[in-house]
């Protein structure tokens, strides 16, 4: 599997790697234990001039945080002195493929079990996935929702530990 | 049977002053008006089902159905925004979406039907869904990068819907006496309207013939297959189609669409360019 980091272009200038630094910091709205770039939404930081352009991606075509999250990214560019232009760029698609192994053990502390195995498009009726308990860690686990608090996460249930969790869905 | 089942084929005049009906969208070319169907449907269909938002039976489906919703309402914002940079005046997806009528709207029609009982909202999600993702899975190959990347996006949601939604078929069809004979009113209250989506006129066939747009008789054969499969274990039968309900891409559609859009429209209209 291709890391994001290797995906992300590699930043050229001092200037751009200081934008680069404060737009990742931006946390996700609503998964604040991470950030844009460790979900891979923050595809790329370039300085222009002294206008900042970055450019990000969207998880889901309907995500209503997409705004929220470029709002968040100028507001923090702005205040780190740059002139700001947000880009959305929606090719290649954004996958869970996208998300930094420091991101997926984020998310795992925070309590939501992480993508499991690699991106996964192929439709399975009924196909089922080994999700692990991110508090317990066992792989006794049921799906309860496909569909849990965001689009991006899916509701299960430990059988070991009984409690449930937000499951990060392979897509 | 139940009461939102109407023949479609009985067409309303237009019976408007000739000053409204020339407002209708002009041709034009061909891909802004295949946008602006597929956006229609898309924004239709996720208008639809955001109504089930605090109906839904269960609280699950009230977190699936208006996450459904928002994958469909998304597609439908890039479609249609595309839609509005192809035509060149200026219109924006707002534009689309809030200030056109029901005679303007392209969508077809199985989308607007009024959602009927949580077993019918499901079929017909399978209905669609099972169409649009071997659509949007050969529109990912198109020489048209905008399309090609919002399809990029959209196969991966829509294989979800037809997850979700064949699941329900399922467990519905086959379940109990109550269950199974309101799915089998669904099949026949929304199964004629299935053959507008392989519908193709010259706007689709000129498209398909550039490569642009997946040729809907390719996709008959996988929607057919999804079809027969979810039918099979839900112990439904596929019916026989004699007259099929079509129209909506001229649109000519029910009255149901018109009081979807007057509510659906309605602030944007009394207060337009409104922003909070």
């Amino acid at each position: 599997m291709v890391s994001a980091a290797q995906k992300i272009a590699p930043v050229e200038d001092m200037a751009s790697r200081r934008a680069w630094d404060v737009a990742a910091a931006v946390p996700d709205p609503e998964v604040p234990c991470v950030t844009v770039a460790d979900l891979g939404i923050l595809r790329e930081v370039t300085v222009k001039d002294g206008t900042a352009i970055a450019r990000l991606t969207p998880t889901y075509s309907g995500c209503p945080a997409v705004l929220a999250i470029e709002m968040a990214v100028e507001a923090a560019l702005l205040g780190a002195g740059f002139e700001v232009k947000i880009e959305r760029v929606i090719s290649p698609p954004w996958t869970t493929d996208w998300i930094t192994p420091e991101g997926q053990e984020k998310l795992r502390a925070y309590g939501i079990a992480p993508p499991s195995g690699g991106e996964n498009s192929k439709r399975a009726l009924f196909g089922e996935t080994t999700v692990s308990c991110p508090r317990c860690g066992s792989i006794e686990t049921e799906k309860m929702s496909e569909f849990g608090s965001t689009a991006c996460k899916a509701l299960y249930r430990c059988k070991s530990c009984l409690e449930p969790f937000d499951y990060f869905k392979c897509i | 049977m139940p009461a939102d089942v109407r023949p479609a084929d009985v067409r309303p005049v237009d019976a408007r002053p000739a000053e409204i009906r020339t407002l209708e969208t002009p041709p034009g070319d061909a891909l802004f008006q295949m946008m602006l169907r597929v956006g229609d449907d898309h924004l239709v269909m996720g208008h639809r089902i955001s109504e089930w938002c605090g109906h839904a039976p269960m609280l699950e489906e009230d977190l699936a159905l208006p996450n459904i919703a928002l994958d469909l309402i998304g597609q439908a914002r890039g479609l249609l925004t595309y839609a509005g940079e192809l035509e060149d005046k200026g219109r924006s997806e707002d534009d689309l979406a809030y200030f056109r009528t029901d005679r303007q709207y392209r969508n077809c029609l199985l989308v607007e039907r009024p959602n009927g009982d949580f077993g019918q909202t499901m079929l017909k999600t399978l209905y669609f869904s099972a169409f649009m993702e071997p659509w949007w899975r050969a529109a990912c190959a198109s020489p048209d990068e905008t399309l090609a990347g919002i399809a990029g996006k959209a196969v991966k949601e829509a294989a979800y819907h037809v997850r979700h939604s064949a699941e329900w078929v399922i467990r519905l069809g086959d379940g109990t006496e109550e269950s199974a004979s309101r799915m089998a009113a669904a099949v026949a209250a929304l199964h004629g309207y299935t053959p507008e989506l392989f519908e193709v006129d010259d706007v689709v066939a000129s498209l398909v013939a550039r490569g642009v747009v997946p040729d809907p008789e390719a996709l008959r054969a996988d929607w057919q297959r999804t079809i027969d499969g979810v039918f099979a274990e839900a112990l439904l039968e596929v019916p026989h189609v004699p007259y099929p309900r079509t129209g909506g891409r001229q649109g000519m559609h029910g009255e149901e669409l018109g009081h979807m859009l007057a509510q659906m429209q309605a602030l944007p209209r009394q207060m337009p360019g409104q922003a909070w």
